[in-house]
């Protein structure tokens, strides 16, 4: 059987370049995009080392408290003679200032990098696999009956009731009744974020059923579970990226709320978060503490939507040509 | 168009029946009572927090909770646990403090959002287009409280106006003029601090909706008929751009609540978002669930408004 299959294949014309490829030359042609994805590859890359350096490195301890040296702006050298010399700063000096128990900024912004960038890429990693959970099911056994209510209804109309509820107010109450914990806030922004995800599944599964390769999957007797997960959801995964992306930037924005409200992630642990809402009550003596912290999230969270909407743009043909 | 409401509205009952189910569930279950949050008071006693349990019926099963929830919530009786105070009556006080910053905020957001969306797209591509869109997008990425603390230190430092909570104390024998400008000044940089993500948003939105717009054939048509540029883009175009902005202004009733509570925690706004805060704060049941209640109702009331208002206006949509 083999030889006639190399024929074929060497008579076909291979395209150019790969789908993932040619969206990813017309997504550099966004320029701002482009800028924003290399920007957060090397902050994903910063958040590794900083995670590793705060941990191992003892110059990096975020968590050091010289009390002799609170309040100290940006760029201060260290000088201090009382400070023992193991709690010197790295470099010698105090690049992002201290703070009001004399921690080093530096290290504590570090640290809060991988933190924050976890708490938006577990969130979105729950919420996207729930919304192509139920998407897909929704999607797939749409018509099929279960007692007197169809599997679509029943799916979708659990989303329209999550839809109702006020999301903020239900994180807020739901963070305040739990024990405050890291998980328990990942955990839940990502449970209560899943529904348009499972919409947009929903609707690309609706056009994928009808397909080809669905049918001639059908017909080896592949089981259902690896058609909707291995075949299906690869195709229809275009939407969900993008929403994906524009989730984690909306992850850390609550994350940050959550914090300014006092349940977001309680210290000694550091967040850009919890490093703002601490540092807004010394606003007018020591505005870095404020403005540090709030710039990082603007910047970052600016960089993922700004990468989210080159993405869309780059999956989109109808936007594509409208550009 | 009748059967279509009826139909439309029993469905919206049972979806609140089993919204209001989830959410005492949710409530009830999750760990930490009202009786825990002052442990270390004490005057608390063990029989006094037996006795609390007994009069709010958190002794029962769930299921005769909830019941007990809906009964009183229905016939007016829901006392909070916190004051004893009616329920309904301080939802109500609330609500008349929200009103007037949500209606400001709503007219804010969109009578910037539609000229900023409509001259984007007409002029796509110039440095209004690309600012614009830089700017929302910024205004999306920044932190609610963080820009507000920049803008209320820079309004109190340059302009000498009072911004926190709903009036200044002590002005209450003064005349009618001053407290009305008070007023204003007090509910101003809330209002606009609270639109601005929804202008942010609804701008991007018109913008989208506009292209789409002027690059249909009938667009076409109507400039090759000789209409001017004017009558083309406000009579035929901004219409059919319109439609779906009908949707959209259904969906911004529910931010009477849920949009609110930071904002109102840092202008010491007392309205509602305020008092779900408070009373998360304090595990003030009642006053949760039905705050709960009452914006999923407003969400559903907001998505029948905008079905039958796009069923009106619309008339390519048949029952």
């Amino acid at each position: 059987m083999n030889p006639p299959t190399a024929i074929i294949e060497a008579d076909a014309l291979p395209p150019q370049m790969g789908l993932f490829q040619e969206r990813w030359e017309f997504f550099k042609r966004n320029r701002m995009a482009h800028a924003s994805a290399l920007f957060l590859m090397s902050l994903m890359i910063l958040a590794i080392l900083g995670k590793v350096l705060t941990s191992a490195v003892v110059v990096f301890d975020p968590k050091a408290v010289r009390l002799s040296e609170k309040f100290l702006p940006p760029l201060t050298p260290f000088t201090s003679e009382i400070t023992p010399k193991e709690d010197r700063p790295a470099f010698g000096i105090y690049l992002l200032g201290t703070d009001e128990l004399g921690r080093d900024v530096f290290a504590r912004m570090l640290e809060g990098t991988s933190v924050s960038l976890t708490i938006g890429f577990v969130a979105v990693g729950i919420s996207i696999t729930v919304g192509v959970f139920f998407g897909g099911l929704a999607g797939y056994y749409g018509r099929k009956k279960l007692g007197f209510i169809t599997v679509d209804t029943l799916i979708m109309r659990f989303v329209d009731i999550m839809l109702c509820f006020p999301t903020f107010f239900l994180i807020l109450t739901v963070v305040a009744l739990l024990p405050p914990s890291i998980y328990n806030i990942m955990i839940i922004i990502g449970l209560t974020s899943w529904m348009g995800t499972a919409r947009f599944v929903r609707a690309e599964f609706l056009s994928l059923r009808e397909l080809d390769f669905v049918t001639a999957a059908k017909s080896q007797a592949i089981p259902e579970w690896r058609i909707i997960f291995i075949h299906m959801t690869p195709n229809a995964m275009a939407p969900v990226l993008v929403s994906a992306t524009i989730g984690v930037a909306s992850a850390i924005l609550t994350e940050s709320a959550l914090s300014f409200l006092g349940f977001g992630v309680q210290p000694p642990d550091a967040t850009w978060g919890n490093i703002l809402s601490d540092g807004k009550q010394f606003i007018f003596d020591a505005p870095w503490l404020t403005f540090i912290p709030g710039i990082s999230i603007l910047i970052v969270v600016l960089a993922f939507n700004l990468c989210g909407e080159g993405l869309r743009e780059a999956f989109d043909p109808k936007l594509r040509k409208a550009r | 168009m009748v059967n279509f409401i009826i139909k439309n509205i029993a469905q919206r009952i049972v979806l609140l029946i089993f919204i209001s189910i989830i959410s005492h569930a949710i409530v009830h279950l999750a760990p930490g009572e009202p009786s825990l949050v002052d442990p270390s008071n004490p005057r608390m006693k063990a029989e006094d927090i037996q006795k609390i349990r007994a009069a709010f019926h958190l002794d029962e099963p769930i299921h005769i909770q909830y019941v007990f929830w809906l009964k009183d919530l229905f016939t007016g009786e829901l006392k909070s646990f916190k004051d004893n105070q009616p329920v309904l009556g301080k939802i109500w006080d609330r609500f008349l403090n929200s009103l007037p910053l949500f209606i400001l905020g709503t007219l804010i957001t969109w009578f910037l959002a539609f000229p900023v969306g409509i001259q984007a797209a007409l002029n796509r591509g110039s440095t209004f287009d690309k600012t614009g869109t830089f700017l929302s997008y910024a205004m999306i990425s920044i932190p609610g409280f963080f820009l507000s603390y920049i803008v209320i230190i820079f309004m109190v430092k340059t302009f000498d106006v009072p911004v926190i909570g709903m009036r200044t104390f002590g002005l209450e024998d003064s005349s009618l003029l001053f407290q009305s400008m008070d007023r204003i000044w007090h509910l101003t940089i809330p209002a606009l601090m609270s639109a601005i993500v929804g202008t942010a948003v609804l701008s991007r939105y018109v913008r989208s909706q506009m292209l789409e717009v002027i690059n249909q054939d009938y667009i076409r048509t109507a400039r090759a008929v000789g209409f001017s540029n004017d009558t083309v883009i406000y009579r035929h175009a901004l219409r059919n751009a319109l439609l779906p902005f009908i949707t959209m202004f259904g969906l911004t009733i529910p931010g009477l609540i849920g949009g609110s509570v930071i904002f109102e925690t840092i202008f010491a706004w007392p309205g509602m978002g305020r008092l779900g805060y408070e009373a998360i704060l304090s595990r003030d049941f009642p006053v949760i669930l039905t705050l709960n209640f009452i914006s999923a109702i407003l969400v559903l009331i907001g998505t029948f408004v905008s079905d039958i208002l796009y069923a009106i206006v619309d008339p390519r949509i048949k029952f």
